[in-house]
Order: structure tokens, then sequence, then C-alpha cells
């Protein structure tokens, strides 16, 4: 399914293209005009470098959960039916949707990198680095793509996900690490943000990709991620299958 | 004939033996009771119909059959298979054409191919071969390249069949197959159909509402209503038994009613038909 993924984002590359207009408004029009602020960078000199990777995470995460839609749309059109009559073992499916979410939000993120490049946004260029924090996006993003297909399973129409998918979406976003640091949250938000996987996958990759980090370990990050994709696609394999009825 | 025998739980894919064995098969949701306990049988090489208006239950049956739902009770068994038990084992033996356009508009007539071949578990060495046979089967040469939303309906359902084609199935269960469409698509794809099962032998369970096409193409018919199986034999056994020059009136004679006065499905189903419609233009 990745590789069906590939393919039509080579029939429509102006869907990328279009999809990371939203990140990139996140990160030249907000970024900019809080760029000199601290307080929201957590220290960092520059907080459009500081946002960078939780833009890249919340581009993501809007793919992944919106990723329910489609498996509403296929059910409605019989591609979900025709592929759970195949030999295909339901988690096999399931996690190939998800590497097709992870793939479109690697390809995304490969453009949002190409334009923090071109602009000189200060981020710490390692090859390991950059790998590990597109490793925990795909994690990230695999675990939120389960997430939503579960929702879709019990959701009967695309008007009721839209607005679930809202719902589940922005509090996700606005409750974690992703737009600023976990310090300046009050008391009762910063423990939502601590059960957040959103935190930690951003967490991760801004001490990748920027070298800082609020404190905690990076394999902490990688080991959430594993975990939240992990409990996400078992239980997806198992949900899946009753979007039909 | 009419009256649906009682099976023997035998499917062992042999030719002449019973590929498909459906025993007081009942599906409930909640209240409503789809499938009342339906009992028939499918021999290898047939066409067998399931012939009824919407609502009469024979979605519910294709997706008992193909495994997509666990029936209520009864058993179902396919190739030698319980649908319940060895679902895996079905799922590999068979081929599914839901009556919704399940082709991938946004890749190309080759790529939903490939991609088919891909999960339907072909190996990667005989790909190559079991998309070109397919394509000379359905006749799908002059669109390979073009992307699915770009398809007359008659292309769609033809190179649909021929995704389900891919594993070499030995039941091809088609719910549906030319709803919406025009009568010239509508021959070729039972042209096609009918190649299949002469060359191949593959063994076709085909629900409609057609008449016409249900008398025209099919070994054996099995008429359901609101659930149940109500009459089962050849077109020509069925108009003999009711003394009657049609299958709509073997309908008539059988449940009271004409074929149009159907409960007409869920709203679900409506809308699903609506959208059908437009897809297929």
């Amino acid at each position: 399914m990745g590789w069906a993924e590939l393919r039509k984002l080579r029939h429509d590359n102006v869907d990328i293209l279009t999809r990371s207009i939203q990140p990139l408004l996140w990160l030249f029009i907000f970024g900019t005009a809080l760029r000199r602020n601290r307080a929201l960078s957590g220290g960092y000199h520059d907080y459009r470098a500081y946002l960078a990777p939780g833009v890249m995470a919340q581009a993501a995460l809007f793919i992944a959960i919106f990723f329910g839609l489609a498996v509403i749309w296929e059910r409605d059109v019989g591609q979900l039916q025709r592929l759970l009559a195949t030999p295909l073992p339901r988690l096999a499916i399931v996690l190939g949707k998800a590497t097709g979410a992870g793939v479109r939000a690697l390809t995304q993120a490969t453009v949002l990198l190409v334009v923090l490049a071109l602009t000189g946004i200060s981020l710490r260029w390692s090859a390991t680095g950059v790998a590990g924090a597109l490793v925990l996006l795909v994690l990230g993003t695999g675990g939120f793509a389960c997430l939503s297909m579960i929702l879709a399973s019990l959701v009967r129409t695309r008007e009721r996900f839209m607005g679930i998918g809202q719902l589940v979406m922005m509090p996700l976003f606005f409750a974690s690490s992703a737009l600023y640091p976990l310090a300046i949250m009050p008391f009762w938000l910063r423990a939502i943000a601590r059960v957040n996987p959103l935190t930690y996958e951003v967490h991760g990759m801004r001490e990748l990709l920027l070298g800082i980090s609020a404190g905690g370990s990076l394999w902490i990050d990688f080991l959430v991620g594993l975990l939240f994709f992990t409990t996400t696609a078992l239980v997806a394999a198992r949900t899946y299958p009753r979007a039909i009825l | 004939m009419s009256a649906p025998a009682a099976v023997r739980p035998r499917a062992d894919g042999r030719p002449g033996s019973e590929v498909v064995v459906v025993d007081d098969l009942v599906v409930r949701f909640g209240e409503v009771e789809a499938v009342a306990g339906v009992s028939f049988a499918v021999e290898a090489g047939e066409v067998y119909g399931l012939l009824g208006p919407n609502g009469a239950g024979k979605t519910t049956t294709v997706r008992v059959l193909t495994t997509l739902l666990r029936p209520t009770a009864g058993r179902a068994i396919v190739v030698g298979a319980d649908v319940v038990r060895e679902g895996l084992t079905v799922r590999r033996s068979i081929g599914y054409v839901p009556q919704a356009i399940s082709i991938d508009g946004a890749l190309t007539a080759h790529e939903n191919l490939e991609f088919y071949g891909r999960v339907t578990g072909v190996p990667r060495r005989q790909r190559r071969a079991r998309i070109a046979e397919a394509i000379a089967t359905m006749g799908l040469e002059s669109f390979l390249d073009r992307l699915g939303r770009t398809l007359s309906g008659g292309m769609l359902r033809r190179l649909e069949i021929a995704t389900a084609l891919l594993n070499r199935p030995r039941v091809l269960f088609l719910d549906e197959p030319t709803v919406g469409l025009d009568p010239t698509a509508r021959r070729l794809v039972w042209e096609r159909l009918d190649a299949l099962r002469a060359e191949a032998g593959t063994t076709l369970l085909v629900t409609t509402h057609l008449m016409e096409e249900a008398e025209r193409h099919c070994d054996r018919l099995a008429i359901m209503d609101l659930g149940r199986l109500v009459a089962e034999g050849s077109p020509a056994e069925l108009r003999q038994e009711f003394s009657v020059p049609s299958l709509e009136d073997v309908f008539t004679a059988t449940t009271g009613r004409s074929l149009d006065e159907g409960e007409g499905g869920s709203f679900r189903d409506a809308r699903a038909s609506r959208r059908l419609s437009r897809r297929l233009g």
C-alpha cells in the first residue's frame, strides 16, 4: 500500500505541494511573528527553528487523522470489502494503510526540510539526526493513522468522522509540545501533554534536529512512538473489519 | 427443485462436486433477520445465480461466503473450508467483485492490477504472467495506462473482474456485476465471463436482480426474497415447475409480489446505488 501511495503521488504531485502550504504558513507567519519570543522557544534563539519539528509533526498528524476518512470512502466504494476478502491478514492491511500515511508524511516532511534548508533556518543538519527524526515522524504518523482507522470503524458517515477528527486532532495538537514547551503550560495541561504521544514525537525530533531537550531521554521518545504504533495497530486490526458493517 | 433440498456438508472442489455449500444460514442485524435459514449448494464449474430484489439477502449471503460477515447461525463451506473457522483458506481460494466499483481511481488500470496482484498473494515471479493473462481474458489492452477515474463503466467492471482473477480463484463471487451498465457494456462483461468459465472452468456465483441476465447466463438459480430462499433450479426447471413463461412470473408465483415491489434495501443501499450509478456514468 505504500507502493500505491507513491504511485498516486506520482500521478498527482500537486497534492503534496498544496498540502505543504498550511505547515509553511505556520512556520513563516506564526513562526516569524513570534520569532524573537524566547519563552515560547524554550530559550532557543530562533522560534521558527524551534517550531519546525512541531509543524512537521502537525502536518503529518493532519494526514494521519484524516486517513480514517479514506477508510469510510473505501467502504462506500467497495475497496474495503475487496481488501478484506483477500488473503492479507487484517494486521497487514492496517500496517499497509499506516505505511501509506507514513509515505505521504515523509514526502511532505522532505518538502519542508528542503524549504528549511533553502531559507537558512538553523537546524542541526546531520544524517543520523534527520533520519532519526523521520523515523519518529513515521512511527507517530503510523500510530495516529491507526487511531484514525479505529475511529473510522466506529463511525458510519464521513460527515460524522470530520467532526470527530477535528475533535481529536485539535486537542492533540494544542496539548502537546508542538508549539510551545511543556514548561510554560499550566499544571493540568502539562499533565495531558505528558500522556500525548505527539509530545514525545516532537520532543525527539527537536532533540535530533536542533540538539535541544526539555529533559527525558531520546530512547523514551522512540519507545513511546513504538508502543503507540504497536498498540493502535493491534486494536485497529481487530476493529477495522467492523467498518464494513 | 423449488424447495431447497438439505445439502450434504461436502465441498472439496473436485469437478462435479460442490464447491460452495450453504447450510441453514442465518444472519441477524439486531432485530432484522437479513438471511433466514438459507441452504443451497453450488457445483464446480457452474454459474449459480442468487436472484431477488434489493433487500432479499443476496449481498449478505455473499458477504458471509467471502468471510466478510460472520453468520449468526448455520454454516457455509467454500472449496472445502469453513468460512468462520478457516477464513484465510477461503480467501486464498476465491475472487470477489463487490457491487460498488472498487477500482482505485487514482491509479492506472495496470497499477490496479499490480496492486491486487500484490495483495492477493500472487508470487512476485508469477505476477507479470498472471497480469498478462488477466488482461487478455478481460480484454483490457486498450486502456492499461489510463487512470481508473477516467474509465467507462464497462471498462471499470472488466478491470475489476480482471483484478479478481489474478490469484486464479476456484470460485468467483460477483455481486450485481452488471448493475449500472448500458446493454453493450453488459453484453461485453458477460461475453468475457462466459469465456472465463469455458477456458478456466471457474465457478461463478452471481447475484442479480435482472431476470433476463439470470435466464441467459445462469445454469441454476436460487430465488431469494426477504432473506429466504423461495425456489431453486435451472431457469427452465423453474418455469416448468410453476407453469409460467418467465422467471419474473416464477418470482410472483413464489412470493405473491412482483420483483419491482421488493423492500428496496436500506438508505445506505440506496445511497450506494446512486453513488455507483454516478461512478459508472
